[in-house]
């Protein structure tokens, strides 16, 4: 660990396995519905299909970025890629082992791998701890003692950028919105993890305390090489921070690319209504017309075919009849792929024949 | 996009002027804040003083609690030496009153104190598994509510048979439910808060997730509302007394003194209220400290 500490961490560093080549994280097929009710006395149970079927790939090093509106399922996908909720279907392996399958255990040396940072809430820190304790908790649970627990806790504020001497024994009340994403982020790295899954971790700070936040985050993606999952609505965030980027809708990925491709060369209508809705600063391209209407389908029954579909300006009858697979799409960057049959040649639509200079 | 790093946590030390070194603990803010509100103060002042002199009833009381005198039955308020009126025997009310203050308030606050245990644990329990586990405890909790709170203690209590343990059992069983439901749901709330997440994200054991991060969060609320069940019981408890369900004479018990006294509400209707209003008042008071203590407990932001 490079971030400057005046001893040692007291948790050892995982090692690395699977070499450079091998992905840090692989999630396969994950899918998770929730029960809302009914299913017991005959009535049909009410399904809300949150997550359907999504696949991830994070390299060492990288960071994957997660885009899509309130309720497309980015939250619940971050809680499966960390195993705290379980998934009902799909595996999650991690540097070439099985970090995640359905039914079986993450073991404690494992589990702390792969950490969470929260938006920033009034629960997002134990308001009766302070946040030396908070921060100590886990290095604690790893066995580590109290008073070496409390002094790592300690470095670790200063490495965020909190004088221990002034902030270590205040209660998270006693703090700022980017002072508490601070130990939010403490807390994570504490663990010496090699994944964090950050869940909308700037969408409550205000712009200033966000830079700084963001800033944060870059030094100590690079001091501690780690890998990151960027979940955010906020498109120029994810486009700062990430190296790949995926969009989902309605619990599905619809497209995903190497952040500066998919910026410049979005394939999927959703993307595209997505990227129009970024307010402009440039007055000659003010939008007049909001490019998406209403409200997202209900998950409980999406659409059949492309779940975009209901809102999509360029539908036709075979998106009804058919969902479209999330193919690579020819004549873009590198591992471009979107799930629109308008982008895939040869697939019927209309528009798929010229599909290569679609745009 | 580097060259903008280091700046960044030098930054952060302007954001929010300096706070004080060390911070008052919580206890205190709350003891503070509860020292502000005049009528829970008047209440909890009150409530000491009946306690402190049903434990110090052998200094305090005046007269020997089984001490009867026929010339004195059902003196008046301020007779010389029945102060404040003699009973059906003789006895001297203030001193009865005192030493029935012993019985009436272990009978309120142990049921309570044992609901708040097991109720408490199972309330937790239910909440932070979740799932079935919660189901079971919870439907088996509700089959209690199906029946009215005293008309279960009563019911209890007659098929156990009169005497302060069988009491204390039956009213014990009447507020496991409640207590119970209202851990459930703190706890559950608690569980989804983010601190937890990241608490479980860390591999730390079940039990010491609950241990430190759970427990200080909803011991308050539970804490709360066990000491305003305080005052329900001890109308409960006096209904089983008054009912013969509770202690049995010469000893001296608040709802036991009402039941006696009834007879003689028309000879002399002041000394009849007297038990009465100590139930009245001790429980008003219960009633008004724990809704203080709930106030001062609010977390402001």
């Amino acid at each position: 660990m490079s971030l400057q500490l005046s001893r040692p961490a007291p948790l050892r560093q995982i090692e690395d396995r699977g070499g450079p080549a091998q992905p840090l994280l692989i999630a396969k097929g994950l899918r998770k519905w929730f029960r809302l009710s009914g299913g017991l006395f005959g009535r049909a149970a009410t399904v809300v299909r949150a997550v359907d079927d999504f696949d991830l790939e994070v390299k060492k090093g990288e960071t994957v970025g997660i885009v899509g509106e309130s309720g497309c399922g980015k939250s619940t996908a971050a809680r499966l890629i960390s195993g705290i909720t379980p998934a009902d279907e799909g595996e999650v392996v991690l540097d070439g082992e099985s970090f995640f399958a359905p039914r079986s255990r993450i073991s404690r040396e494992q589990r702390r791998a792969v950490q969470m940072v929260f938006q920033d809430s009034a629960s997002s820190l134990n308001p009766r701890m302070t946040i030396t304790e908070t921060i100590a908790f886990g290095p604690r649970a790893h066995g580590v003692s109290r008073a070496e627990a409390r002094d790592y806790a300690l470095d670790l504020l200063a490495g965020v950028g909190l004088p221990p001497s002034r902030f270590g024994e205040r209660y998270p009340v006693a703090l700022s919105g980017g002072q508490r994403q601070r130990v939010n982020i403490a807390r994570a790295i504490a663990m010496r993890p090699r994944l964090l899954v950050l869940d909308e971790p700037v969408s409550a700070l205000d712009k200033s305390v966000e830079a700084q936040v963001l800033n944060l985050l870059v030094r100590m993606r690079e001091e501690l090489g780690l890998s990151y999952v960027f979940i955010s609505h906020d498109l120029n965030v994810v486009r700062y921070i990430s190296d790949r980027v995926i969009v989902m809708y309605l619990g599905q990925i619809v497209e995903q690319a190497d952040a500066g491709d998919l910026f410049a060369t979005p394939r999927h209508p959703y993307t595209r209504a997505l990227f129009a809705s970024k307010p402009s600063l440039d007055p000659r391209h003010r939008v007049q017309v909001a490019p998406l209407v209403g409200d997202p389908p209900d998950p409980v029954n999406p659409p059949s075919g492309c779940r975009f579909r209901t809102r999509c300006p360029i539908a036709e009858p075979l998106c009804a009849a058919a969902k479209p697979p999330l193919d690579i799409i020819p004549g873009s960057g590198d591992g471009h792929r979107a799930a629109c049959w308008a982008a895939i040649p040869g697939s019927g639509h209309s528009l798929s024949a010229n599909a290569g200079v679609l745009q | 996009m580097h060259g903008a790093l280091s700046p960044a946590a030098d930054a952060l030390a302007s954001e929010v002027p300096p706070a004080p070194q060390r911070h008052q603990s919580y206890l205190r803010v709350v003891f503070g804040r509860f020292l502000r509100q005049p009528i829970p103060v008047i209440a909890a002042v009150i409530l000491l003083a009946i306690i402190l002199a049903a434990v110090g009833a052998d200094l305090v009381a005046p007269h020997d609690p089984f001490q009867t005198r026929v010339s004195r039955r059902l003196a008046a308020i301020g007779t010389s030496d029945r102060l404040l009126g003699g009973d059906e025997l003789g006895r001297d009310v203030l001193t009865r009153l005192i030493y029935g203050g012993r019985i009436s308030l272990t009978m309120a606050i142990v049921p309570v104190a044992i609901g708040l245990f097991i109720g408490g644990f199972l309330g937790i329990l239910a909440g932070y598994a979740g799932g079935r586990v919660n189901m079971a405890i919870m439907r088996a909790m509700d089959v209690f509510y199906a029946f009215p709170s005293i008309l279960l203690a009563v019911a209890i209590a007659g098929a156990l048979g009169p005497g302060l343990v069988n009491g204390i059992l039956a009213l014990s069983l009447v507020f496991i439910p409640p207590i119970a439901r209202m851990a459930e749901s703190v706890t559950t709330q608690v569980r989804g808060y983010e601190y937890v997440v990241a608490a479980r994200l860390s591999g730390a054991s079940t039990v010491r997730i609950l241990r430190e991060h759970v427990l200080s969060n909803v011991a308050g609320p539970i804490l709360v509302f066990s000491s305003s069940q305080v005052s329900v019981s001890i109308i409960a408890a006096s209904g089983l007394s008054f009912l013969g369900l509770g202690v049995s004479p010469p000893l001296a018990d608040w709802g036991l003194m009402l039941s006696a006294l009834r007879q003689s509400i028309y000879v002399n209707p002041w000394v009849a209220a007297l038990p009465g209003a100590m139930i009245f008042i001790t429980s008003m008071s219960f009633n008004l400290v724990s809704d203080g203590v709930r106030k001062s407990m609010e977390v402001r932001r």
